[in-house]
């Protein structure tokens, strides 16, 4: 059976929110999201989903303070403790039982909350082995950024080229929180902070909320929609000890990335994606990932994003939101954020950077410092 | 809708204080698990892992902390989290991924390491009020049980020790299970009843302690079982979970609608349309004595205000007609929140396969329920297996 | 399974292998805060917390008072409409005497704290909260009680510029 998006509702993502609290932010969301799917979510709905990790919210079980704003008092609901786009894996499993036919999919970041961010990462580090050193947690981007230069002799003027591709483009995202005139000497020349990663290379936090309606096909034709197809889903976990991973290959995506293609009979992804959205929280994870995820050659990511490739006129549009470095890091949202991004851009709904000619898109995420988590999502219209 | 059944189930001993970290307790009931369905790791094609707040264990994003302990390593692993519910709920998600099509062996595994936290788990519970309505009276985890059980006493009634016989009936029961932390073969209601006063009308008795611990169920498809020629199994017949407004201070606490309304969900899918008569035995979430009562009414196996007659009457004694918590449950066998899944799913598991040794139900058994219950009183999952 | 199983993994520690430190610890302590945006309807809630009153808002479509005030109906799913005052006067819907603090730390004289429905918001709506100027053997379900506020210039914008719920005095109700 196949499952589609049949509606997108998302706010601004913006460096604070402080007229709102997360409730009042997750309830634009999904008004937003409901209204784009012409649905009730008091009647149409069997099943919603929140991603959400208790520290990034400062509550011991965020879960209680999730359903009155979604519509989901006393509906089945849960927390998912992972990205946005392994809610969306999990709906996309309810759905394919055949128990449940529309179900809400929920990723918020109010970064803004936390006082202290740099500390509740840290506190994701391993207690025995990493805590004790009291280095900053990104470090650890720090030292993989490094490993994938050196192994891929990627040269630095490469990430200052993804830095400068991703803010130009959030300029045409209204939605979008960094959006900036960036020069590859900018990027080049701003303070280092874990080398080799300079401040640019890091994106800034960012409040904002997603909110995704999924239907089966059934459904979304008794609901006279025109979804965007969910090919296919995958999500993998590399090592979460530092010590035991291979620093220089993002194995979590391109586990996630097979599992994901498999399932959407993808077979050469470098020539079937017609647009991507992939993670750039750190600017060198945009070609770990695009090399992970086979869109490029193991080397050839940091070639081609210098001759253009990457662009919104290039042969594979990355990131034409914005990404992360663009729109701004919102935490367990990013991937909910990449998969609204790409189902727009299907939906020739993208507005003013909407491309000419996409039918089948990728939004991939990473559950970010510590982890080695990810999720691929591939999305198609039409067939 | 793929048929899933559960063919392994292993747990720790539950203590207020074990050695092993986390990831360790992890791997300990997840080899039992394995290894009791005759399966390795290689055989596993997907993870889900159930956890309750990070703060006890001393990690933020738990999850990822614990993936290699729970044998998520390089294999697609989810962390799924609705408070005490997941003691249940974790096998729900488990469910979706075989159900779906998606996998053929999932693991489930839960776990909880309570005594990191210091100098006690119970501060934990300060960062689960709403920070502008509740933080600032200071409220202690028991208060709102308290309040709860207090509600449902007057509404019904119900004397304190008819309540005070669950805790009796329940650490008696676990006696016989291996890794029970406060069975006690001669406990009796006056023992409740004269043990110290938490919060009125919450007794020292009443409540089941925190612990350390973890466990671990394998799930598999119907053409896998039957590929391999698994024996001791039970199927998944129905599943169902549900949340309530947040508004805590808005809903009438004396009856469970969440629970209710999971129940109801997991019955249809099961074909089940009278409970009380098409159910051999349950395994409710009792954290407290009067919750278990309070579930067994959400469950539909007792009428509003019945549970504690029910009960009074010996029905729901291990060889009663309606045996309820025979594995002892938390007030029994300890409660490290998530990993209670040992006596909610493994407990059916074992009954149903007839492998609880001494605590097996004397009467032939072949449906069984088993719910959780969690956030701000406000969350219900429901399990119904069949043997 | 029971009946096949051998061994049943842990190692049991005592509390004082814990604190006597005779098993390896490694310590930390989270620097984890937050200050919450605290949003359209509880700023308002708090701001006339220190006026002295109760708000709550409405739902013109199931024609509830909520309170907690918020900005949207779980019911109906909509914004709710209207502002309106409630009474700071209320009933007990459920109570407890607690001899536990917040870290579980016994306590002698006990809090008695619970959940006050309050007049002119709908039926069971209310908030958590103390109970002052009565027993603990005169507590009782279904009493009828009203707030007692700290006098203006103490409150803060807080739950807690209410001191405590009592009993009603001759001529209230």
């Amino acid at each position: 059976m196949r499952v589609g998006i049949i509606g997108v509702g998302m706010t601004a993502f913006r460096p604070s929110t402080p007229e709102y609290n997360w409730k009042e932010l997750m309830f634009e969301a999904a008004s937003r999201a409901y209204a784009d799917a012409e649905i009730n979510p008091r009647e149409d709905v069997d099943s919603f989903l929140t991603c959400a990790e208790d520290y990034y919210e400062g509550f011991g079980i965020f879960d209680e303070f999730v359903p009155d704003q979604l519509g989901a008092a006393l509906r089945p609901t849960c927390t998912v403790s992972g990205d946005g786009l392994q809610g969306l894996a999990n709906a996309y499993m309810q759905i394919q039982t055949g128990l449940i036919d529309v179900a809400v999919v929920e990723a918020h970041s109010k970064a803004s909350d936390i006082v202290t961010l740099d500390g509740v990462i840290e506190h994701a580090l391993d207690p025995i082995w990493n805590k004790p050193l009291g280095a900053h947690p990104f470090v650890v981007a720090g030292l993989e950024a490094d490993a994938y230069l050196r192994v891929t002799r990627t040269s630095p003027k490469a990430l200052a080229m993804v830095v400068a591709k991703n803010h130009g483009n959030a300029l045409k995202n209204p939605l979008a929180a960094y959006g900036a005139a960036v020069e590859v000497e900018d990027a080049m020349r701003s303070p280092e902070r874990f080398a080799p990663l300079r401040a640019l290379d890091i994106s800034n936090p960012a409040d904002g909320c997603v909110v995704l309606v999924l239907a089966s096909e059934r459904a979304a034709k008794k609901l006279h929609s025109n979804p965007v197809w969910i090919r296919g889903v995958g999500w993998a976990s590399d090592s979460p000890s530092l010590e035991t991973r291979d620093w220089s290959d993002a194995a979590y995506a391109r586990i996630a990335a097979e599992m994901a293609y498999r399932l959407a009979k993808v077979r050469r992804p470098a020539t079937e994606i017609d647009v991507a959205e992939i993670d750039d929280r750190f600017s060198y994870k945009e070609l770990q990932h695009l090399e992970s995820l086979g869109l490029a050659k193991k080397g050839d990511a940091g070639k081609r994003v210098m001759r253009g490739d990457y662009g919104a006129e290039g042969r594979l549009p990355v990131n034409v939101s914005g990404g992360s470095l663009g729109c701004g890091n919102v935490f367990e949202a990013t991937g909910l954020h990449r998969a609204a991004e790409v189902a727009l851009q299907l939906r020739g709904d993208a507005g003013v950077r909407q491309l000419d000619r996409v039918r089948t898109g990728v939004a991939q995420s990473w559950r970010f410092i510590p982890s080695a988590t990810g999720a691929v999502a591939v999305l198609g219209v039409g067939g | 809708m793929t048929k899933v059944g559960v063919i392994g189930a292993g747990m720790t001993l539950f203590r207020r204080r074990l050695e092993e970290t986390g990831k360790e307790l992890c791997f300990e009931a997840t080899k039992m698990a394995l290894d009791s369905a005759g399966l390795t790791r290689g055989d596993v094609d997907m993870v889900v892992c159930g956890t309750a707040p990070d703060a006890f264990d001393g990690v933020a994003m738990k999850g990822e902390y614990l993936l290699d302990g729970s044998g998520g390593y390089r294999k697609p692993y989810t962390r799924v989290f609705t408070g005490g519910g997941t003691g249940v709920f974790s096998t729900i998600a488990g469910w979706w991924h075989v159900a779906s099509g998606l996998a053929d062996v999932v693991l489930v595994v839960n776990e909880e390491k309570m005594s990191s936290c210091q100098p006690h788990p119970q501060s934990v519970f300060a960062h689960i009020w709403d920070p502008i309505l509740d933080r600032p009276l200071k409220p202690n985890l028991v208060w709102i049980f308290a309040m709860e059980m207090n509600r449902y006493m007057t509404v019904y009634g119900v004397k304190k020790e008819d309540i005070a016989r669950v805790a009796v009936k329940n650490k008696r029961n676990a006696v016989g299970h291996p890794c029970a932390q406060l069975a006690d073969p001669n406990i009796t209601v006056d023992d409740v009843l004269n043990s110290e006063v938490m919060a009125w009308p919450v007794q020292r008795l009443d409540i089941s302690p925190p612990s350390d611990g973890a466990s671990a169920v394998v799930l598999a498809s119907e053409d896998f079982i039957r590929k391999r020629r698994i024996k001791d199994r039970a199927w998944i017949s129905g599943v169902g979970w549900c949340i309530d407004s947040t508004m805590w201070t808005d809903r009438d606490l004396v009856f469970p609608e969440y629970v209710a309304r999971a129940a109801k969900h997991a019955y249809k899918m099961a074909k089940i349309d009278e409970p009380r008569r098409q159910i051999d035995f349950a395994e409710p979430y009792d954290p407290f004595d009067y919750k278990e009562l309070h579930h067994l009414e959400g469950l539909l196996l007792a009428d509003k205000g019945e549970a504690p007659i029910l009960t009074r009457e010996g029905v729901t004694e291990r060889d009663g007609k309606m045996p309820v918590c025979p594995s002892g449950g938390l007030l029994g066998v300890g409660n490290p929140i998530a990993a209670t899944m040992g006596m909610k799913i493994g407990e059916l598991f074992w009954q149903l396969t007839g492998q609880a040794g001494k605590r097996q139900i004397p009467h032939e058994v072949h449906t069984g329920v088993s719910q959780a219950w969690g956030d701000l009183m406000q969350y219900g999952s429901v399990v119904v297996m069949r043997g | 399974m029971t009946a096949r199983i051998s061994r049943w993994p842990g190692v049991e520690l005592s509390a004082a292998d814990l604190n006597e430190r005779k098993v390896t610890q490694t310590r930390f302590r989270p620097d984890a805060k937050y200050a919450w945006s605290a949003g359209e309807a509880m700023s308002r809630f708090l701001a006339e917390l220190q006026n002295g009153r109760l708000i709550a808002r409405s739902c013109r479509r199931c024609e509830r008072i909520l309170f907690p005030p918020r900005m949207f109906c779980e019911e109906c799913f909509r914004p709710t409409d209207e502002w309106i005052f409630i009474q700071d006067t209320g009933t007990i819907e459920t109570f407890s005497v607690s001899y536990l603090d917040t870290d579980a730390k016994r306590i002698a004289e006990p809090i008695l704290v619970g959940v006050v429905s309050l007049d002119g918001a709908s039926p069971k709506m209310g908030m958590m909260h103390f109970f002052g100027e009565m027993t603990k053997d005169e507590i009782r379900i279904g009493m009828r009680v009203k707030a007692e506020w700290r006098p203006p210039r103490e409150r803060q914008g807080s739950v807690l510029d209410i001191r405590y719920f009592r009993p009603l005095r001759k001529g209230e109700q």
